[in-house]
């Protein structure tokens, strides 16, 4: 075995002028970014700061960084695709080869699910969850630091395989026995894997790691029921999380031992059994559809009550039809694959299942539509996003439910009508949660709120893109056309796919706003500034500290009185003081063994790829032995004197108070009185 | 309510002090490990009569190796509750001690896991010869993973107890519980293994 396993000069795609150009514009996008770092000399702060830090926030933020830069890039795979099916018709090869096209869908989904959806619901989690609860940090502040920088470096592997290598060509599940060593020789399968891997472990993590701090970690006071409805949902996420992630590992290390000892679980010979993996990785995988959207509804119960000033209407039904989700999304994977021939009892069992999820989704829209009824509805942002959200996600659940007809399924099974429905629900649902959630709590994170018009714009571009992209995919579902087709000879399809790429530039039109949105924002930011750390007369506790919060969240833990704490605060004119006693405070130091962990794993996964086994063990030894000398570390936390507490309090106030003389402060306006 | 939610409150983070915390969330990984565990059997419940020509459980399974086997294991589990209750005691020597003997059985398992599969590739029912055969290794070796892991940490701990000389509290008595419950549990795999795998595939 050579010294590099497989990996040779050949793999890098230097005859392949879009490929190399792709790699030549990544490669300067790092360069300009380690370029700025060295010019403002912030290795320093970067390192000290951000990469050991463990501090939630911080975390969050880097999450929601890594989700953005994740969205550009699987949006690029988005608009090649589309572009390709506007060419592609009779003698047009279009531009993109099928090999590089069959790596561009896989891309594609693999990126905007597993690293532009999760890192941003997780991050979301991260800037959301503990402060909402009245905690200091989450349970355990270092596995947080492991899991995000084990989907970093999972993000960079994905990446890599752009330069060096190449993706899988086989789908965003990559169902065998394509993707087994015999149609998949290549490189891309091990990309594949060994990335949504590591990056699995640390999603694991932090399920684990979330739900033992909402379980043991709220204020006093805050009992089940008088929880955020987003920490709810956080909640059932987590459990989910917890539930189905082991089966994605289990279900990814047989295709492993397939692959790399030459196993027979899913191959065509020796007993093999390809509708296994089928079953697995949707056990997984429907399950998944609700740890993203879970989160998403949890943002809106945020949003909506604020922006129409009214407490949410049914809360407790609200929790049940999160806890009823939770449930129903195990017993329903078997919609994914009506065909497989499991007859018509199982099929039905699947299909009635399937429909009855529509009853608790329906009671949250009602829940939200009766909570806007008569409010005074503030049309900001978040609202629009919440409101877009209802009509297209309703269109796509609709879509869903047809599709849960075991005999329509057999119809539209793979054609484009599918591709419609899951856009129109993740899109519709999952983007435009977490798009409300990072306008709503920006300024919580950053001190500063995003540009509204620039927002706004970007919300009807994309809204209108949304409809002009993904309605033609219904049609040309009932038209015929299948999933994943690089070229076609049907020239009725044409005008469809012709429309459906302009909508897919009017959403180009609609990151670009967002990119220039927060270009202006950073810009204007004094005008946009939130001195009182309550920019939109919030109602939960997060809104209670200073934007963005002192690193310790709460100089004194809250005690919780009603569901809405802020807003029982707020209405019974309690306020912080100057001259409050403060305590000293107990946190966590950051460590850089988790980023240290997460750079052997990556080591190691490279290695495993190419079938570099000296590497590969060189990894595993490094990961083991840098959480060996974690373990060994006995300083990892530190007391915060309550004097340096009562200096950053008091700086909190002199800023509220100078923001009362220009901004109006809601909070105390109504508390000061 | 609101009085358990006080008490449950003052920890946060895993090492600040002794508190539930850290076991809990040990225990929560435990139950993910179960759910992985239960994948793996799933499997193996699929694959389990595809022998492909190649050899069946009956054929390939000695009942009295896997017995010994099976008995060094559980064994081991009741040398670690001798550990825990001597931790309980204090007394940090004994516990060395019983998480030393506790190793050696533990040791013994993997090593006689390991001829039991070196023999069978040597005789050519490797892995890769049936449905059967894959499901069989992976089972049983994704086990003996986790009981080698175990070991690591088991020694890992003895070190640091040995070197340090920390009193039996806090984040060593955390260790010592996690890694209990984290044995104990591979012992209840252990024995669906046993039952499911070699006892009705004889």
């Amino acid at each position: 075995m050579p010294f590099l396993g497989r990996l040779t000069w050949a793999d890098i795609p230097f005859d392949n002028p879009i490929e190399m150009g792709a790699v030549v514009f990544m490669g300067l996008v790092v360069a300009a970014v380690l370029g700025v770092v060295t010019y403002y000399r912030a290795w320093g702060y970067l390192w000290k700061e951000w990469i050991t830090s463990v501090d939630h926030k911080r975390i969050g933020v880097m999450y929601i960084v890594l989700a953005l830069v994740m969205l550009l890039r699987g949006f690029s795979d988005a608009i090649m695709m589309r572009t390709q099916q506007a060419m592609a018709f009779d003698n047009h090869p279009g531009y993109l080869p099928p090999g590089h096209y069959d790596q561009i869908f896989s891309a594609h989904g693999v990126i905007m699910i597993f690293f532009m959806a999760m890192p941003f619901m997780i991050g979301l989690m991260n800037i959301a969850v503990p402060l909402q609860i009245g905690a200091r940090d989450v349970a355990f502040p270092f596995l947080n630091s492991i899991s995000f920088w084990l989907t970093a470096v999972s993000v960079g592997l994905v990446n890599l395989s752009l330069a060096i290598g190449e993706f899988a060509k086989t789908g965003w599940l990559a169902y065998p026995p394509l993707s087994e060593l015999q149609f998949s020789p290549g490189v891309g399968v091990d990309y594949y894997i060994w990335s949504l891997q590591i990056s699995g472990i640390g999603t694991l993590l932090t399920g684990i790691n979330f739900f033992v701090t909402i379980l043991k970690m709220r204020c006093p006071g805050m009992t089940y029921m008088k929880m955020p409805v987003f920490v709810w949902t956080a909640l059932c996420t987590n459990v989910l999380i917890m539930a189905a992630f082991p089966i994605l590992t289990v279900t990814l290390a047989l295709l492993t031992l397939d692959r790399y000892l030459g196993m027979h679980f899913f191959t065509n010979d020796l007993g093999g059994n390809q509708m296994m993996y089928v079953n697995l990785i949707w056990a997984w995988g429907h399950p998944e559809v609700y740890i993203l959207i879970l989160p998403a509804f949890g943002v809106f119960s945020e949003v909506v009550p604020t922006f129409s000033r009214k407490p949410l209407f049914g809360y407790a039904s609200m929790v049940m039809a999160t806890v009823a989700i939770t449930f129903l999304s195990f017993v329903v994977w078997l919609h994914h694959f009506f065909t497989m021939g499991s007859g018509a009892d199982v099929n039905a069992f699947f299909g009635i299942t399937t429909m009855i999820i529509a009853i608790p989704t329906g009671v949250k829209i009602f829940n939200w539509l009766f909570t806007i009824f008569r409010g005074r509805v503030e049309f900001s942002t978040p609202i629009l996003w919440t409101l877009g959200f209802m009509v297209t996600f309703t269109i796509g659940g609709m879509t869903g439910v047809m599709l849960a007809v075991p005999g329509a399924d057999f119809v539209l099974h793979n054609s484009l009508f599918l591709i419609a429905h899951f856009h129109n629900v993740i899109i519709g649902g999952v983007v435009f949660g977490y798009l409300a959630g990072l306008a709503y709590w920006f300024p919580k994170a950053f001190g500063f709120k995003l540009n509204e018009t620039w927002g706004k714009r970007a919300f009807w571009f994309w809204l209108v893109g949304f409809y002009v992209a993904f309605m033609p995919l219904y049609v040309l579902g009932f038209l015929g056309m299948t999933r994943r087709m690089n070229h076609y000879d049907n020239p009725a399809w044409t005008p469809w796919l012709e429309i459906a790429c302009a909508g897919a530039l009017l959403i180009m039109c609609g990151i670009i706003c967002q990119v220039v949105q927060i270009y202006v924002s950073i810009r204007d930011r004094k005008n946009n500034i939130d001195l009182t750390g309550d920019p939109w007369n919030g109602r939960t506790l997060e809104w209670s500290v200073s934007s963005p919060p002192p690193f310790y969240n709460f100089a004194k833990t809250p005690v919780v009185h009603a569901l809405d704490a802020l807003e029982d605060l707020k209405t019974r004119g309690i306020v912080q003081q100057r001259d409050e006693a403060y305590e000293d405070i107990h946190m966590p130091r950051n460590t850089p063994a988790g980023f240290m962990i997460a750079v052997a794993a990556a080591v190691m996964g490279f290695a495993l790829i190419w079938h570099i086994w000296w590497m590969a063990a060189l990894g595993v030894l490094a990961g083991i032995a840098t959480l060996i000398w974690r373990t060994c570390d006995d300083d990892i936390d530190y007391w915060v004197p309550a004097s340096e507490v009562a200096r950053i309090e008091g700086e909190h106030l002199e800023r509220v108070e100078a923001g009362r003389a220009t901004v109006p402060g809601r909070l105390f306006e109504v508390a000061g009185e | 309510m609101p009085d358990q939610v006080l008490t449950a409150h003052p920890e946060h983070g895993e090492h600040h002090g002794p508190g539930p915390n850290t076991v809990f969330g040990f225990w929560l990984y435990l139950m993910t490990d179960c759910i992985l565990f239960a994948t793996i059997f799933a499997a193996f419940a699929v694959s389990r009569h595809q022998y492909a020509g190649g050899p069946t459980g009956h054929d390939i399974f000695d009942l009295k190796y896997v017995g010994v086997e099976t008995a060094l294991l559980l064994i081991s589990s009741v040398t670690y509750g001798f550990a825990m209750l001597s931790a309980f005691k204090g007394d940090r020597s004994l516990v060395m001690l019983w998480l030393g003997i506790t190793f050696l059985f533990g040791l013994g398992f993997v090593g006689m896991e390991i001829n039991e599969f070196s023999h069978l590739v040597a005789e050519g029912h490797g892995p890769d010869r049936s449905a059967f055969l894959s499901s069989f290794f992976t089972l049983v070796a994704t086990h003996g993973t986790h009981v080698t892991l175990g070991l690591v940490w088991m020694m890992t701990l003895m070190l640091q107890l040995a070197i340090k000389k920390p009193p039996l509290e806090g984040v060593y008595m955390n260790r010592l519980m996690c890694l209990s419950l984290f044995w104990h549990f591979l012992d209840i795999v252990w024995i669906c293994v046993f039952t499911f795998v070699y006892l009705m595939g004889v």
